[in-house]
């Protein structure tokens, strides 16, 4: 194990190079919903258990199932209606499971990217190769039945190996998601030197995080997630900023809780200056316009305080 | 480093789900559903009556809501025994206040344990529900088959008794099950469960017995889940269930009857600050136009008597 994988150097939110999106907006918003498949019976990975009780784990299992059947069509008839294309973190085996999902969601021209194939399979334990093979394996599937191959990445379950993003960028991807260190693209470093970044994805403003881990009241999310969009909107102005909110169809589209969003994106999309894209958008403006001077500025400030 | 090749086999990766339970079904894809009366959404009230033994084993887990200290936690087992004497009678007469059919999920050891308010229940004239033997009692993979069968023959044969009722409707301790349980459940005349959490209608659930209804009860929305599990407020219960009843009421307008259930616990809601807020709920949620408050038996009944006949059996 090491202290630090060296994935990113250290940038200071002070005085970065001045990032504008396209049309001058100052914030670049995207949503991504999870669209995931848990199994019911998967092999027990040697370093974490799928399901807190023996099989069948009812609870746990049916209340992902309702996301698929229940949650996710309400989900997109409200990103519809606020003109919002969702990217989606896709669990790949889903696109064979649950094919009438995918080609909804295909009929509105959202992304997909990779998370996996399953969120019952980690990568703990994995060698290279096997991690290799399960991001390839994933990232063909949603090729073939989305007809793009995937440029973004979040590990099934957030599970990571220390070479999960070397082998994603080697694999051809252009982002990941698993990095929450800043509220901009950022350069990411991998061993192949491709240019290679991280898109701001947010475990805060996370619903599962919000919902199961921090046990917030639906209406206190609604308002969490309008508070760090104020914020993120002002400081956007002296560079453009991003906000994601990564969403799961099991836990923000349950009755009591999809009002809170809806609240929220009414809020932000009825912002001007605001960019409705998607995590890919995000991803090929920033190594389009901003990535060398982002690199500049981090070596420059580098360099500046080495006194070199 | 490695993994068995197992850990990249995907035996279930194909259509519909990676079981032989039920078909793959979203919810926004089905005919809509008329209940009577041209409501839109049915209020099903599902009332906990639990007996959590003092000398609890906790297999294969500790049931949440159960008890947490070394023997005798009687802390834990007469607050929980609270909802029997004193939380259920408010909870009753917060019912009745508002008119509400409800259900009542009992354990079969509470028939022993309070006649009297087994006859309450009684003369309430109110659906019984199977709640298995006891919140220890846990349905679960490591029971044998003839010691899961004399559960649930036990809880439901006391239970018959006791409401003179056919007792249809069955609801698993902590929802757990083990492989077998819905075999058992249709074998010995269930006709519908409430364990699965997995959709907001009722759909049909595949046994080697025959099949069985699921019925949605949320989880999410429960008082124990709410209140003990996310230590949210009381208001902020009562905010949750208004914001669920209009929203589905919303949902319902646009494609057909809906069902907005909650599932409560005397022991908790029954507490003298927390009765109010169940009746400011059930307020609210009356006060809406396009209720219809009813039992699970009936809102099923409604439900399968709008199928086309070959899918009503």
């Amino acid at each position: 194990m090491k202290a630090d994988l060296r994935l990113y150097d250290y940038w200071p939110w002070r005085d970065r190079p001045r990032i504008v999106w396209p049309d001058g907006a100052r914030l670049a918003f995207w949503v991504a919903p999870n669209i995931e498949f848990y199994e019911l019976d998967p092999p027990t990975n040697p370093h974490r258990k799928p399901w807190p009780q023996p099989y069948p784990a009812v609870p746990g299992y049916s209340i992902r199932d309702y996301g698929n059947r229940v949650g996710h069509a309400r989900q997109m008839a409200l990103l519809d209606r606020y003109g919002i294309r969702g990217s989606v973190s896709l669990s790949a085996a889903l696109c064979e499971h649950h094919p009438d999902i995918i080609a909804a969601c295909v009929e509105r021209d959202w992304e997909f990217f990779s998370h996996g194939i399953y969120n019952t399979r980690y990568t703990y334990g994995m060698s290279e190769a096997q991690e290799r093979e399960m991001i390839l394996d994933s990232m063909d599937t949603i090729e073939r039945h989305t007809g793009r191959r995937p440029a973004g990445y979040l590990a099934p379950a957030l599970s990571h190996s220390e070479h999960t993003l070397d082998l994603f960028a080697e694999a051809g991807g252009l982002y990941t998601c698993d990095l929450f260190h800043d509220d901009q693209p950022t350069p990411v470093r991998v061993r192949g030197g491709q240019r290679f970044i991280s898109v701001p994805y947010s475990l805060e403003m996370n619903d599962t995080i919000a919902y199961v881990v921090n046990r917030i009241e639906p209406r206190r999310y609604g308002r969490i997630l309008r508070d760090n969009f104020d914020r993120l909107y002002r400081e956007g102005e002296a560079s453009g900023t991003v906000m994601c909110i990564p969403t799961h169809n099991y836990q923000v589209a349950c009755p009591h809780r999809l009002d809170a969003l809806d609240r929220a994106l009414d809020y932000i999309t009825g912002h001007p200056g605001v960019w409705v894209a998607t995590g890919r958008e995000i991803a090929e403006y920033f190594l389009e316009h901003y990535f060398d001077a982002a690199v500049a500025d981090i070596r420059l400030k580098e360099d500046t305080v080495r006194g070199a | 480093m490695a993994l068995d090749r197992k850990f990249l086999t995907y035996e279930r990766r194909a259509y519909g789900m990676d079981h032989e339970r039920y078909a793959w079904s979203q919810l926004s894809g089905r005919a809509p559903v008329a209940w009577p009366g041209g409501a839109g959404l049915a209020l099903w009230v599902n009332v906990c009556v639990q007996f959590y033994p003092l000398d609890q084993r906790g297999v294969p887990f500790a049931v949440p809501g159960g008890m947490t200290m070394p023997y005798p936690d009687l802390r834990h087992f007469s607050l929980r025994d609270y909802g029997n004497r004193v939380g259920i009678y408010r909870v009753l007469d917060a019912l009745a206040r508002y008119g509400i059919k409800a259900s009542f999920a009992v354990n079969g050891a509470m028939v022993e344990r309070a006649p009297f308010l087994m006859a309450a229940l009684r003369d309430r004239g109110d659906e019984f529900v199977a709640h298995g033997w006891h919140m220890d009692a846990l349905h679960h993979g490591g029971l044998s088959s003839d010691a899961e069968r004399d559960l649930v023959a036990r809880t439901l044969d006391t239970l018959r008794t006791a409401s003179g009722q056919a007792v249809a409707g069955w609801l698993s301790p902590a929802r757990n099950e083990s492989p077998l349980t819905p075999e058992l459940l249709a074998e010995h005349g269930v006709r519908w469960f409430a364990d699965w959490v997995n959709d907001d209608m009722p759909y049909r659930f595949a046994t080697s017995n025959g099949d069985l209804w699921a019925m949605p009860l949320s989880n999410e929305l429960e008082d124990r889940f709410i209140l003990m599990q996310n230590l949210h407020s009381e208001t902020s219960w009562v905010e949750q269930v208004s914001d669920a009843c209009d929203f589905l009421l919303g949902e319902a307008e646009q494609a057909g009857g809906r069902i907005l259930a909650l599932n409560i616990h005397p022991w908790l809601l029954g507490q003298p600050h927390r009765i109010g807020r169940l009746e400011q709920a059930l307020e609210y949620v009356t006060g809406r136009p396009g209720i219809w408050s009813a039992a699970p038996g009936d809102i099923l009944d409604a439900f399968v008597a709008g199928l086309p006949a070959q899918d009503a059996d």
